[in-house]
């Protein structure tokens, strides 16, 4: 099966979907996030039997001109799972918010306005499955707005919500500032190198040598650089934007506060890897040649310093728990950058994008899992605040022993998913010798260490507000399960994600 | 055959989630280790102990647990005695068993997974997984200022934890192998420059967890605080830890850089001694007392790794180093133990609240008067044996006409230190168990026949190595 059939299988999903939804007359929508996360996971097993044209250079569809702008390789693929798994647990987890959700829409008794809520992830999933197979800046522009055209409906969809108005207002503002920073970004590469191509601009970069009769070789290059790296930053800081990175993270806490919670964990996880793949993506001919490699790595480092210290600094007084997850997540882009910075090529082993890739997929499952009990407690104790998890070990310890272990892993302790993710991180960066990425990155684990174990201590040591228990849904209950394990089980076994990266 | 020491506590704690008999699932799981763990000591250069299990391939990481020397092995053994000892003695409140029991548990899991694997990492991790329930142990259920407590616990383990995985990625990174043998044997490829780096960070994230000088304060509170159990097995093994690590990767990866700390190493260790050995006298709760004599006492055995890294060919200071980490884990865990006691019995663990004990309850006068000479440091009790080992160790090289280096003046200081511990320990003595009774002592019960039991091996452990240290020495030889 040719690769491309499975973003042709998502949007298909998706328009049926929005098209049943307005057929039918049922009362509860719930069905049609079931029926999305069904379709989607039908999608991931096709996953394993698509193939690229290398696999089949004869048929028909190998020759389609597509294939300049589509590519199939290890990291596609590994992407496209990930963004067909996120955006599952998206959907279970908006089936189980509905409640609230409905409160917020046209009409706050029934769940008419909430429908659409359900296609439209399968419709920016679909972006996201593309920018993984992104080869040339102008597709993967498309499917990047394809992603942020739909959070800015997903992000403002409790209309009858000032902080979620507030939210989408602020998401827009900023994401077409961001935009227009990709796109003049862009053509100023294309002015510098003449394609959008990626290959092509690999190979505009390839150093010439010049040997005169007298005196030492120069190297030297056909491509102008000054303007060139200026397109690359403008192109770095619009991704920032998707990444959640200094300069562009200032929208993150207040967007993250007032979204409803599925988007907020939709873009704390799904939009952000997408910036990941399309920024390895963008990157790999930059990094491979040596006229641009240097200057590459120390914007990249930059970057990622001001991303940890921010990320990790401001997270420190936070209250209210969904913000610090914001803050959280740019802490976590910090370090997803300074493994970019170590810049280890695909060649090593522990390449940069492997640790990248590995290190978002046990992301995904710690901070699912953590939105997933996050979303219970605002349906339940109607509040998000730290205060409001008060007790959570007398009332539910069980619920309360998964979201320690969570936490935990995104701290970083040992034995939990989360601490491989570190962990290589520091390999890479100290093999490359960035000292002071490897410092700010230690203090920052120490911050880190501290906010999330500020929301333990008050799961644990403080008395509870309320006493009834939080009664947890049978899909939410199962899914928390699931990523807890998952967490529990690669921190001691990690081979899994790594076996997926091959 | 290890591996089944390290998870047979986590497979008992996951039994006890799931709805087996709290204490009775870990008084067998703790009974059955104990058997284990003897027997390994008895057969440790046996290979069948030995497992790895490839866990990653690149960097390769194995799932590995084996004796690479005697101090594995003794480390291992303090820690599965201590276990029984403090699940047998531990009484949970209403309600709490499976947190109080399981907790217990993994902090035991954690002790014996860090001191029996030969992989870098999971030496680490596992230490890692005995702290976090240490924490949540101290929080929940402490008694006092829990919360103060136990988030100063936390913060300070925690950056700790965080400086000394700093320095072993560094080291695993020079040598090219998270493998601890293969490490040791690539120690060439860690440069002079490294070395002192890497020194101190391991020096401040161990000292951090050992609670050294002035990285201490975290302990005594702590202590305090915390549930008997948690207590007994975090002063008594998982703060050697910090300990052992220095032996097994410090003292032979980096001993230039050690050196080129010794000055400064002393000093804290002095002030272990010296300082908080001070403080512990000015004490008015018994908890507290003990918490601080804890930390004092670690002072001695800093003293015998200052002796092994200015004379590297010292093999006497390595055995009193080790001899003395397990003396001191015994006879902490007995003390806290009958801590907790007192207050059950009493209701209060303050010295001016009590006196007279002794009329009332004979029995816990007896045993604490026995744990209060071990830890004074008496002749025939195993503390001895340790610190006569560490005194005589420190005066390695010394041929009367070098004059005194600075090891052997920091132990001539230190010495003085018994005498502190003599002054605080018979104090307390004095004015728990003398004098006329007071209204918490008259009706104070006794010693039951079940309460024996775990102070009862404890004290046998204490005498045994006592009087025949060569039981501890023959497996260091």
């Amino acid at each position: 099966m040719p690769a491309y059939y499975l973003e042709a299988l998502t949007v298909t999903l998706g328009i049926f979907l929005l098209m049943a939804e307005a057929f039918c007359s049922c009362k509860s929508k719930a069905w049609v996030g079931i029926g999305a996360a069904v379709g989607l996971a039908v999608i991931i097993c096709l996953t394993f039997i698509a193939i690229g044209p290398e696999a089949k250079p004869d048929s028909e569809w190998a020759k389609w001109p597509l294939w300049n702008f589509y590519q199939f390789d290890g990291l596609a693929k590994f992407y496209k799972i990930f963004s067909l798994v996120c955006t599952i647990f998206v959907l279970l987890l908006a089936v189980d918010y509905r409640k609230i959700l409905s409160r917020f829409t046209e009409h706050p008794d029934s769940e008419n306005g909430t429908g659409e809520f359900y296609a439209l992830p399968v419709f920016a999933c679909a972006g996201m499955m593309w920018l993984a197979s992104a080869k040339d800046l102008a597709g993967a522009f498309v499917a990047l707005e394809l992603v942020t055209i739909t959070f800015y409906i997903l992000v403002a969809y409790m209309r009858r919500n000032v902080g979620s108005l507030e939210a989408g207002v602020k998401y827009l503002i900023l994401g077409a500032l961001s935009t227009g920073f990709l796109v003049y970004g862009i053509a100023w590469v294309y002015g510098a190198t003449g394609t959008m191509n990626l290959d092509q601009i690999a190979l505009t970069l390839i150093p010439h040598t010049l040997t005169p009769i007298v005196g030492d070789s120069v190297i030297y290059s056909t491509v102008q650089l000054t303007p060139l790296l200026f397109g690359v930053a403008l192109v770095m800081v619009g991704l920032g934007f998707k990444m959640g990175a200094v300069p562009m993270q200032v929208w993150i806490p207040d967007v993250y506060q007032g979204a409803p919670t599925p988007t907020t964990a939709f873009l704390s996880v799904g939009s952000k890897a997408a910036g990941f793949i399309l920024t390895i993506r963008f990157l790999e001919p930059f990094l491979s040649s040596e006229i641009t490699r240097g200057p590459v790595l120390t914007i990249l480092l930059i970057l990622a310093s001001a991303t940890l210290l921010f990320g990790n600094l401001a997270a420190i007084p936070q209250t209210n728990f969904k913000r610090l997850l914001a803050y959280s997540s740019i802490a976590h882009a910090g370090f997803l950058l300074l493994a970019l910075a170590a810049g280890k090529s695909a060649v090593v082993d522990l390449s940069s994008a492997k640790v990248v890739s590995f290190y978002l997929g046990t992301y995904l499952l710690m901070t699912l899992g953590v939105f997933f009990i996050l979303a219970q407690v605002r349906i339940q104790r109607d509040g998000e605040m730290i205060s409001d998890f008060n007790g959570l070990g007398k009332t539910n310890p069980q619920l309360a022993l998964a979201l320690t272990v969570l936490l935990a892993a995104l701290a970083g302790v040992p034995l939990t998913a989360g601490f491989w993710g570190k962990f290589f991180v520091f390999s890479l960066a100290v093999d490359s010798k960035l000292w002071v990425g490897v410092g700010i990155g230690f203090i920052s684990a120490a911050a880190g260490f501290y906010y999330y174990f500020n929301v333990i201590r008050a799961m644990w040591w403080s008395s509870p507000s309320k006493d009834e228990a939080i009664v947890l849904p049978p899909i939410s209950k199962v899914c928390i399960a699931v990523l807890t394990v998952a967490t529990l089980v690669i921190g001691f076994y990690p081979q899994p994600i790594w076996a997926l990266l091959k | 055959m290890l591996a089944l020491l390290v998870f047979l506590p986590i497979a008992a704690f996951i039994a006890i989630l799931l709805g087996a008999p709290a204490r009775l699932t870990a008084i067998g799981a703790s009974a059955i280790n104990l058997a284990l763990g003897i027997c390994a000591a008895v057969s440790w250069k046996c290979t069948c102990w030995a497992i790895s299990l490839p866990v990653l391939e690149k960097p390769a990481l194995h799932l590995a647990f084996g004796y690479p020397d005697g101090m594995s092995v003794i480390m291992v053994l303090l820690s599965v005695i201590v276990t029984l000892a403090a699940v047998l003695s531990g009484k949970s409140p209403e309600g709490r068993e499976k947190l109080y029991y399981g907790s217990s548990l993994l902090i035991s899991a954690g002790a014996l997974g860090a001191f029996a694997a030969t992989d870098l990492f999971f030496f680490y991790a596992f230490h890692e997984l005995a702290l976090v329930p240490t924490f949540l142990m101290i929080g929940i259920l402490g008694r006092g200022d829990r919360r103060q407590a136990a988030w100063k616990i936390t913060i300070y383990l925690g950056l700790g934890s965080i400086v000394l995985l700093a320095g072993l990625v560094w080291l695993a990174n020079l040598t090219g192998s998270y493998d601890i043998p293969t490490m040791i044997a690539n120690k060439a490829l860690v440069s002079h420059d490294a070395q002192k780096g890497i020194a101190a960070l391991l020096i401040v994230g161990f000292g951090t967890l050992v609670s050294l000088f002035p990285l201490h304060s975290w302990a005594a509170p702590a202590y305090a605080s915390a549930p008997a159990p948690v207590a007994m097995l975090h002063a008594g093994v998982l703060k050697k830890f910090g300990l052992y690590g220095l032996l097994r990767l410090a003292i032979p990866l980096v001993p230039e850089g050690l050196q080129f700390w010794l000055t400064p190493l002393l000093v804290m260790l002095l002030g272990n001694i010296l300082w908080v050995g001070w403080v512990t006298i000015s004490q008015k709760r018994l908890d507290l007392m003990l918490g601080n004599s804890s930390v004092m006492h670690m002072g001695y055995i800093f003293l015998a790794i200052a002796a092994l890294i200015a004379f590297p060919e010292n093999p006497l200071a390595r055995s009193a180093a080790i001899v003395l980490m397990f003396a001191h884990g015994i006879s902490i865990a007995l003390l806290f133990c009958l801590a907790d006691r007192i207050e059950r019995n009493t209701g209060s663990l303050d010295l001016s609240d009590l006196g007279g004990l002794a009329k009332a309850a004979p029995g816990l006068a007896f045993i604490f008067g026995i744990a209060a000479m071990a830890s004074i440091g008496l002749p025939g009790l195993a503390n001895f044996s340790g610190e006569v080992l560490v005194f005589l160790s420190a005066f390695k090289g010394y041929t009367g006409t070098s004059g005194l280096g600075p090891v052997q003046i920091a132990c001539i200081l230190s010495i003085w230190g018994v005498v502190l511990s003599a002054v605080y320990m018979l104090r307390a003595y004095r004015k728990i168990f003398q004098g006329p009774s007071v209204k918490f002592t008259e009706s104070a019960a006794d010693l039951t026949c079940c309460d024996r039991i775990p102070a009862v091996l404890l004290i046998l452990v204490l005498f045994a190595v006592g009087l025949y240290p060569n039981l501890l020495l023959n497996l260091l030889k």
